[in-house]
């Protein structure tokens, strides 16, 4: 690793992938850059893909500025077939071969396809994740379907929701859970998010799952739920959740699996026997690593903040030289979301906590900062329309300060610490 | 005056020219308790910590009313208290907190849309150029009355829509108004009494300006107030169009003033920006790092707060000392050169957290219309002296005057 290397391969053109490019060449960089992308596409921005885009006040083409002096070779619409840590050599699917020094491995996920294939195929029936799926939607959507059924609570299916009823179309979203939302906010914010739903005309079903859909020539004509309900629908969208891109690396002997490709505190990817796989680096949604946030818990975190952090610190230590010269990734996981007109900003992970106090505003206004806490410390923040404080907020999380943080503060209701 | 503390010596007018050997002093140490019990922050990361730190409050002003017995009843027992009263609970959202001042601060947003601010633009433009168009066979000006003061005042008026017959009233009412900002000052009765007189006569002038608005709705952002469907009720109201109207005055003059005085005295940035009007955002933003409009305000810590290896102890005044933490070594390299290419100018010029200034799209405009005008067009200009008188404010710091000297005017093109 100390050799300075001449040949670097990118494998992923999303956001992690470019941020990574761009922060290689500001480092100084002056060698072979190449980026493979599956995608035709230049590397594009996914967060508007499901609120402006297809709502249609932004077009399909979110496409991420470029450094004119990037000078990297993007290999588009050609996906990583195999890669040989040995001869340090990844196939691409056209049979090319690209020899690196260093290589990024930032192949990011891809949307859960609906698990019957015949009722994946009707159409009608959509997943989203690229600006093609935002394109398809995006037109179905223009075309005003009778009702749209969204399956999955998470945030993809109510930022579409919300969507949908901005533009006036009849929603039903099926949530297999007895709260929405509930992974990242915990149920009691999850569950005044599906309120605030409900209030903006969304059918929410909690508990509710799909036995079979029905369909006329191809096309989906209703879904039939678990209970025996019939719903019209013409339009469906499984929001269900992402699988990570690592089959391209089966038989590769690294430590890739379901829950994404394993790296160290320095985004290098670990083989399957527990050592450093050299020269070889992992950022963004398939990486997973080990977060000094939850005392080294393995986390992979499907961020836009965390793609772009991970990515610059994986690119630092691409050319660091040796581990003492390298940066470990201790990015504290954020990210925000839009949806019923209400802004959501969360960050830290709420993932294990077992306190909940509402710090500023108010449950009942719709208008607060609440902190989690998972054994005595304070290991999360989240924010609904009043972000402004949560810097603070951040800062305690960090410190892993008691929990509840921050007391005796401006707009501050008594703290009474509850289940989250 | 040995005997004082710093921050003593920063308010003491001797030292206005030039406060930055004693921000460097300060800074020595990032939260540095007064004798008085005050704690002054002056370092870039304290600042960026605390100035988002819920624990801080704005509502820091001392209770506006001191009882004082005029010999009539009426006015003792029920006007005066009614009307002191009304003052506390309305005050202007610069020193509220949230959810009030969310909720004023919304409403303003709104009418001060990008669109608004921008349309200011071919208006600064007119203004300016008509203003340089009166140097004209002058060979001696006075840049803060012959410009940066009427620039912006005529600006901020015309925005809000007080008509322009109206301004001169503003310029007594303004200046005296901004003494809030001045803690120095404030504390004292006849400031005081003064305020009070004025605040009284501008909130008159302003509650028959709105019966205009609602009258006669115009396209300026008091009409938008006023007529506002789940508005804010009238003493907000009056609050909110005296802040802006003194928040538009001094802080936008100031900028102005500091810009040309610092080309001058680097006349290669005077040259640049001359040939390079493209480097003036940039050099707008290194400014609002370099000479500041606004250089500290003032907080009130409401509970016991843990900052750099000290605490903050609940019920302290805390001063926000921005113009030092502008220069802080730590976050600028070479902080005291004035260098509009510098990267990453992440300068506290504008504040920060939820107060962050509302007019900053407003004064970039006025600053850079302004600045590459004048050098444009002023011939030969030299200052007569340096450093030139400054107005009382430790914290609106800037020159009272800035007189030059003039070997001509170009024609506006």
């Amino acid at each position: 690793m100390t050799v300075r290397p001449e040949r670097i391969v990118v494998v992923g053109a999303s956001l992690a992938g470019l941020t990574a490019a761009h922060a290689l060449r500001e480092r100084g960089f002056a060698g072979a850059l190449t980026l493979v992308g599956d995608e035709p596409h230049a590397p594009y921005d996914r967060p508007p893909l499901s609120k402006q885009v297809l709502r249609g006040l932004f077009s399909t083409d979110t496409t991420l500025p470029r450094h004119p002096d990037l000078a990297a070779d993007f290999r588009l619409g050609t996906p990583a077939t195999r890669l040989d840590l040995d001869a340090r050599r990844v196939e691409l699917g056209d049979g090319s071969r690209l020899p690196y020094d260093r290589l990024l491995i930032a192949t990011g996920t891809r949307a859960r396809p609906w698990p019957d294939r015949e009722e994946a195929a009707l159409a009608g029936v959509f997943t989203l994740r690229g600006r093609d799926d935002a394109q398809r939607l995006g037109a179905q959507l223009q075309a005003k379907p009778r009702r749209v059924v969204l399956v999955g609570g998470g945030f993809i299916g109510f930022e579409v929701a919300s969507t949908c009823r901005d533009l006036d179309i009849p929603v039903t979203l099926l949530v297999r859970d007895a709260v929405p939302l509930a992974a990242a906010l915990g149920p009691r914010l999850g569950g005044l998010i599906g309120e605030v739903a409900r209030e903006k005309g969304v059918d929410l079903r909690l508990g509710a799952e799909i036995e079979r859909m029905e369909a006329e020539a191809g096309r989906l004509t209703a879904v039939v739920l678990k209970d025996g309900e019939r719903i019209e629908a013409d339009c469906l969208v499984a929001a269900i959740g992402t699988l990570r891109n690592v089959e391209w690396l089966d038989g590769s002997e690294l430590d890739a699996d379901a829950k994404g490709l394993r790296c160290d505190g320095y985004c290098r990817a670990l083989r399957a026997d527990g050592g450093v796989a050299e020269g070889v680096f992992a950022a963004g949604d398939v990486a997973r690593w080990p977060n000094p946030h939850d005392d080294g818990a393995l986390v992979a975190v499907e961020h836009w903040g965390n793609a772009r952090a991970q990515a610059a610190i994986a690119a630092a230590n691409m050319l660091a030289g040796d581990a003492s010269a390298m940066r470990r990734h201790d990015h504290l996981p954020d990210f925000w979301s839009q949806q019923f007109g209400l802004t959501i900003k969360l960050v830290g992970l709420t993932e294990g906590a077992d306190a909940l106090a509402v710090v500023h505003g108010s449950l009942e206004e719709r208008r607060l900062v609440a902190a989690f806490g998972k054994a005595g410390r304070t290991v999360a923040a989240a924010a609904i329309d009043s972000a402004r404080w949560l810097p603070a907020y951040k800062a305690a999380i960090r410190e892993r300060a008691p929990f509840p943080p921050i007391e005796g503060a401006v707009d501050q209701p008594r703290i009474r610490v509850q289940e989250p | 005056m040995s005997g004082s503390t710093l921050f003593e010596q920063i308010l003491d007018p001797a030292n206005r020219d030039n406060p930055y050997p004693l921000y460097a002093e300060m800074r020595k140490n990032p939260v540095s308790r007064q004798e008085d019990g005050t704690y002054v922050v002056s370092t870039h990361a304290e600042l960026a910590r605390l100035i988002s730190d819920p624990r801080i409050s704005s509502d820091d002003l001392p209770d506006p009313q001191k009882f004082r017995w005029t010999g009539h009843p009426v006015t003792d027992l029920l006007v005066r208290p009614v009307r002191a009263e009304i003052r506390k609970r309305h005050r202007p959202f610069i020193f509220r907190d949230p959810p009030d001042h969310d909720r004023l601060r919304g409403q303003v947003m709104r009418c001060f849309t990008p669109e608004r601010v921008r349309g200011m633009r071919a208006k600064t433009q007119k203004l300016t150029d008509d203003l340089i168009d009166k140097m004209c066979g002058k060979t001696r000006i006075d840049l803060v009355d012959d410009f940066s003061y009427p620039l912006p005042v005529t600006v901020i008026c015309e925005l809000l829509g007080v008509p322009p017959e109206d301004e001169p009233q503003f310029h007594g009412w303004a200046t005296q108004l901004a003494t809030a900002l001045e803690p120095n000052q404030r504390g004292d009765e006849e400031t005081q009494a003064k305020n009070e007189v004025c605040f009284n006569e501008i909130a008159d002038y302003i509650q028959c300006l709105i019966k205009e608005k609602r009258k006669d709705r115009q396209e300026d952002i008091l009409s938008d107030l006023a007529n506002d469907a789940d508005g804010m009720n009238d003493f907000d109201l009056i609050a909110t169009a005296v802040l802006l109207l003194v928040a538009g005055h001094e802080t936008t003059v100031n900028l102005i003033t500091n810009g040309m005085l610092t080309l001058l005295r680097f006349p290669e940035h005077w040259q640049r920006l001359r040939t390079e009007p493209d480097l003036a955002p940039r050099l707008i933003e290194e400014l609002l790092r370099y000479e500041p409009p606004v250089h500290y305000r003032t907080r009130l810590a409401l509970a016991d707060i843990p900052v750099a290896g000290i605490t903050i102890p609940k019920d302290a005044p805390v001063i926000f000392l921005l113009a030092a933490g502008n220069r802080d070594p730590l976050r600028f390299p070479d902080p005291d050169r004035f260098d509009p290419d510098r990267p990453d100018n992440r300068h506290l010029g504008f504040g920060g957290g939820l107060h962050y200034c509302v007019g900053a799209p407003l004064a970039r405009i006025e600053a850079e219309v302004a600045l590459v005008s004048l050098v444009r067009r002023l011939k030969g200009v030299s200052r007569i002296e340096d450093p030139p008188p400054y107005r009382p404010g430790a914290s609106l710091r800037g020159p009272r005057h800035l007189r030059l000297t003039l070997e001509g005017v170009a024609e506006c093109c």
